[in-house]
């Protein structure tokens, strides 16, 4: 009995139990000399462990009396979270060795935080859901303000902090009126409880509830953290924040969505329409105006989320399907985004002005081609593969009958594709002021150039994550 | 008449109120026994007389000293913050009253017997903090606060290894009511089957973390004499500086309690044959108040920084570990079941 | 009225009124001091409902250590609470507003209260004549193991970020080497000299 539990989640014991082990390895030896290595440690331990789970994961294995279910979809989200994860730890490396941010803490608190997002994808249960959600939260916190020194690092944390906990709050209030509807806090069980109606008490709890998942998931009207923070924390930090936790909290808005409240679809649909709604307009208005590369694309994920969102709005098995291509293809663009953001610097020292990228294709063609690629993409230009994902989220909501939800959606990515433009227009035909130099480390370049020959490549078959997929929307809506 | 004391409301509340009497009466006239005894005890180390002029032998000193705080006057710092200046000697005195409702004296004498007696006794030791800080904060005087902050970062502190060692001998006996605890230490060995033995370690970071706990030399930073005058209690005079008095001396003996009654089972007789009851109770708690008096007599102060390194570099982890090691030994009935004294369920 | 209705009352009214205080003190320290009465009022609480265990830990955890602290961080701040409060009273109709539209809601919610059908299945059983310290016990090492030990992750997570964002290695410092104290011997750390008269050394 409790072997087969241990077995079910090993991955995330594993993981843990690395980064206690390593913890008190670094402690005792050489402290922060030892941070690169363990950075990379850690990348090659979460490509082990997506490589594991997505390999050996079989069929749907419910651990701890339902606290814990493994099933396809949750595989297939925990699998993105550990690759984007590596690959962001791996990008990070050198840009903080260089800045003396890299802590030994840093990449142990990145793992903590995965195996936050991997229990929280893997929920069965209100109670592991917050446990999650809180193991992932409290490291970001941490994380985010990393950079101690600097009023805006420190900002950034105790915002997101205090929002966070606020965000927390109404989360578990949520969930202590669902508890007192259905009488168990186990999904299962909950989605049960809910199939003879749900009560006032019950809606107010499930209000209760998306409030705080849109938080985590930066969805307007809940977002007004995501500049600041991104903006605030060391840039490392903020290419993790746009990957892996965004897919995470999706992951548990889908997994509650429909496991706990599967039986009252037309409960939370409107809502989550109108979070979807609202996040790619704002997302998408607010952008305009930004100076600053990381405040963009604070509001790009913003209004991505948006997107994502609209997916999950369906409440079909496509639309999860939708969803989780979106999020994919989501990461992938942001890894790749990320990496030129990270190379961007004068003198050593890091710029995030857009105004800075001016004429920028005359000096690094190569990169700026790669750029231009991902923010073609990342504004849904075909035939990027970012086209392909809103193609699919736009089409499941219109499959849902939320026609008014997918042309909000084109004009909203419309609206949107002007600020992208606007990059392009400055690294190709601005002029030149103050020109960046510096090279971009082997890694970095790696990365851009990946992604962006993903954004092209992809195109003819998206490497086959569609019937993938749909093999794990199925396993969730059923 | 029984009928009354059993079934009416006001039966009831007489009995406990009767019974609450039984207890406190003899504990406040022993208080002032073991007061004079302290003194006696600090001087004949330092080879002095000590008190010896008020009865024979000075053995009514306390009284005298009591007489005297009562018809003094009571003086108020100007600024200080009067509520809470009062309040924090009746806190000191009240918890360490109630902290004995548990405290069983003899094989049923107690009070109240219930389940978490020893959780309750850890909660109002843990309360007894507040007297102190609160009244360091109060008196608005920058010593009673400064020795007020000492003393709560301290309590604080060894709590923690307390709490611990406690678990430990929670393991061992599968409960946490008093005589449970008394009970399982029984056995035809006498003082050796008594928790002394497997909880060796234990004993002395318990009795060290008492001393500490109580703010007894010599961890009396709070009101380390040389430094902060009084600390705490710089600006309290009369009434309320005996409260806060008797109800530091209570503590400590009510940390003898603990120690007989956790590690030498409290009324049980060390040699088998004799009969156990409450005398044996007492011997033991006066000889542990004799050792405070010795150590109170013969040890330097310690500095602060080493005393919280002591607290936590050193006593945390081993009462940590002592846990681990115990929680093996109990599960794997060791040395047949040494640590493995269940009482109930099992 | 029996005891036991006397009692909660008593603690039930305490507790309100250490909520109230806490809130309208003007003075932060009152407030902890308020604070930590509804602490020991609700550990009564427990006590009349059979959860001795939780009140204990209650008293242990919230009144002993995490009041205590918040007490010394409170009496340490220096902060100007009449210029807080001055700042808050200018939000205070907007606050109003939103806290009566709330009231009404959360009014609505438990006015028309109903429980789901089939509730009483999904509830836990009663442990029955197990102690609550025993049954306690057994739901948190066998039953939520996980989520016991995932809390513990996340103190894991907080004590490590503490440490992070806090500690400083000062260098120019000097440390006590407790070890080296201890090793150190009269032969190797004290030199005798003879001194001359009239020369020194």
């Amino acid at each position: 009995m409790i072997s087969a539990d241990i077995q079910t989640v090993l991955p995330e014991i594993v993981i843990a139990l690395y980064a206690m082990g390593a913890l008190l390895a670094a402690v005792y030896t050489s402290k922060d000399e030892v941070a690169p290595l363990l950075t990379w440690l850690t990348g090659g331990l979460f490509v082990v462990m997506a490589g594991w789970i997505g390999y050996n994961g079989e069929g749907v294995n419910v651990a701890f009396d339902g606290a814990y279910v493994d099933d396809g979809f949750g595989r297939f989200a925990k699998v993105v979270i550990l690759l984007s994860a590596a690959v962001v730890l791996v990008m990070s490396q050198e840009y903080m060795s260089r800045r003396g941010l890299l802590r030994f803490e840093y990449p142990l608190l990145v793992a903590l935080a995965v195996v936050g997002m991997m229990v929280m994808v893997s929920a069965g249960d209100l109670m592991s859901l917050y446990m999650g959600l809180e193991l992932q939260s409290l490291s970001l916190y941490v994380v985010a303000s990393l950079r101690r020194d600097s009023v805006k690092s420190t900002e950034a944390g105790l915002k997101y902090f205090v929002l966070g906990a606020l965000s927390s709050g109404l989360l578990l209030y949520g969930a202590s009126l669902t508890y007192g509807f259905a009488g168990t806090t186990l999904f299962s069980g909950i989605v049960e409880a809910v199939e003879g109606g749900a009560s006032i008490g019950l809606l107010f709890g499930l209000v209760f509830l998306i409030t705080g998942f849109a938080f985590k998931v930066s969805a307007a009207p809940f977002h007004m953290w995501t500049p600041d923070v991104y903006e605030g924390s060391p840039t490392p930090v903020t290419a993790f924040f746009a990957t892996a936790p965004k897919v995470a909290a999706m992951g548990l808005f889908a997994r509650v969505a429909f496991d706990a409240f599967g039986a009252v679809t037309g409960e939370w649909q409107q809502i989550v329409a109108f979070l979807s709604v609202l996040s790619m307009f704002v997302g998408a208005i607010a952008a305009i105006g930004q100076t600053n590369i990381k405040r963009l694309m604070a509001y790009s994920s913003i209004a991505h989320m948006g997107f994502a969102l609209m997916g999950l709005a369906a409440g079909s098995a496509f639309g999860v399907q939708a969803m989780l291509i979106y999020m994919a293809i989501y990461v992938t663009m942001n890894i790749g985004t990320f990496a030129f953001i990270l190379g961007m610097e004068k003198d050593g020292v890091p710029v995030t002005t857009i105004s800075s990228l001016k004429m920028y294709s005359k000096r690094e063609p190569l990169r700026a081609l790669a750029m231009l690629v991902l923010l073609f993409s990342l504004a849904g230009v075909p035939p990027m593969v970012g086209f392909f994902g809103k193609f699919y989220v736009l089409r499941a909501a219109y499959d849902a009958g939320l026609a008014w939800l997918a042309v909000a959606g084109v004009i909203a990515s419309v609206i949107g594709a002007f600020y992208y433009l606007r990059i392009v227009y400055f690294m190709y035909f601005g002029e030149e002021t103050e020109a960046l130099d510096g090279k971009m480390s082997p890694v970095l370049w790696v990365s851009l150039m990946a992604s962006a020959a993903v954004m092209v490549v992809g195109v003819v078959n998206l490497f086959g994550i569609e019937p993938l997929a749909a093999a794990a929307a199925a396993t969730l809506v059923n | 008449m029984v009928e009354f004391f059993t079934t009416t409301n006001l039966g009831i509340v007489l009995l406990i109120l009767g019974q609450c009497l039984l207890v406190l009466v003899p504990l406040l006239v022993a208080l002032a026994f073991l007061m004079y005894a302290d003194r006696k005890i600090w001087a004949a180390v330092q080879m002095r007389r000590g008190p010896n002029v008020v009865g024979v032998f000075g053995l009514l000193q306390s009284f005298a000293d009591f007489l005297k705080y009562i018809v003094k006057e009571v003086v108020v710092p100007a600024g200080a913050d009067k509520a809470v200046f009062f309040l924090a000697p009746m806190i000191s005195f009240v918890l360490a009253v109630i902290a004995w409702a548990v405290i069983p004296f003899d094989d049923g004498w107690v009070l109240s017997d219930i389940n978490v007696a020893i959780l309750y006794v850890f909660a109002i030791s843990s309360l007894e903090v507040y007297g102190v800080i609160m009244g360091g904060w109060a008196s608005n005087s920058k010593y009673p606060f400064l020795g007020s902050l000492r003393s709560a970062a301290q309590m604080i502190s060894y709590e923690v290894s307390i709490g611990l060692i406690i678990i430990g001998v929670i393991i061992s006996t599968g409960s946490m009511n008093f005589g449970d605890i008394v009970r399982a230490q029984e056995g035809s060995w006498g003082i050796f089957n008594w928790y002394w033995l497997p909880h060796f370690p234990m004993l002395f970071l318990f009795f060290i973390s008492a001393l500490a706990e109580t703010n007894r030399p010599p961890f009396d930073l709070p009101e380390a004499e040389s430094e902060l005058v009084a600390g705490y209690q710089v600006e309290y005079s009369s009434t309320p500086f005996l409260l806060f008095m008797i109800g530091e001396l209570m503590a400590v003996v009510l940390m003898c309690a603990l120690v007989s009654l956790l590690f030498f089972g409290g009324w049980l007789s060390p040699i088998p044959g004799l009969p156990d009851g409450i005398w044996w109770m007492v011997i033991k708690m006066s000889f542990f108040f004799f050792i405070f008096s010795m150590v109170k007599a013969i040890t330097p102060r310690y500095r602060y920084d080493q005393l919280m390194r002591l607290g936590w570099k050193v006593f945390l982890p081993m009462s940590l570990g002592w846990v681990v090691i115990v929680s093996f030994l109990a599960k794997y009935e060791a040395l047949g079941g040494l640590w493995a004294r269940w009482t109930i369920g099992g | 009225m029996t005891v036991a209705a006397f009692t909660f009352y008593a603690f039930a009214v305490t507790t309100l009124l250490g909520g109230l205080m806490t809130v309208m003190s003007r003075n932060p320290v009152h407030s902890v001091l308020w604070l930590i009465l509804a602490f020991i009022s609700s550990a009564g609480l427990f006590v009349l409902l059979g959860a001795e265990f939780v009140a204990m830990l209650l008293m242990i955890v919230y009144v002993g250590a995490v009041a205590v602290l918040f007490l010394f961080v409170v009496m340490m701040l220096d902060i100007d609470f009449a210029e807080l409060k001055a700042e808050m009273a200018r939000y205070m109709p907007l606050a109003l507003l939103i806290g009566v539209v709330i009231l009404m809601q959360l009014g609505m919610a438990f006015g028309a209260w109903d429980y789901s059908e089939g509730v009483a299945e999904r509830l836990a059983a009663p442990a029955g004549e197990v102690q609550n310290t025993a049954a306690l016990g057994q739901l948190i090492y066998d039953k939520y193991i996980m989520l016991f030990q995932l809390a513990g992750l996340i103190l894991l997570v907080a004590m490590i970020g503490a440490i992070v964002l806090t500690l400083r290695h000062r260098t120019n410092i000097k440390r006590q080497d407790i070890l080296a104290q201890m090793y150190r011997d009269p032969a190797k750390a004290m030199e005798l000299k003879d001194v001359k008269p009239g020369q020194g050394l």
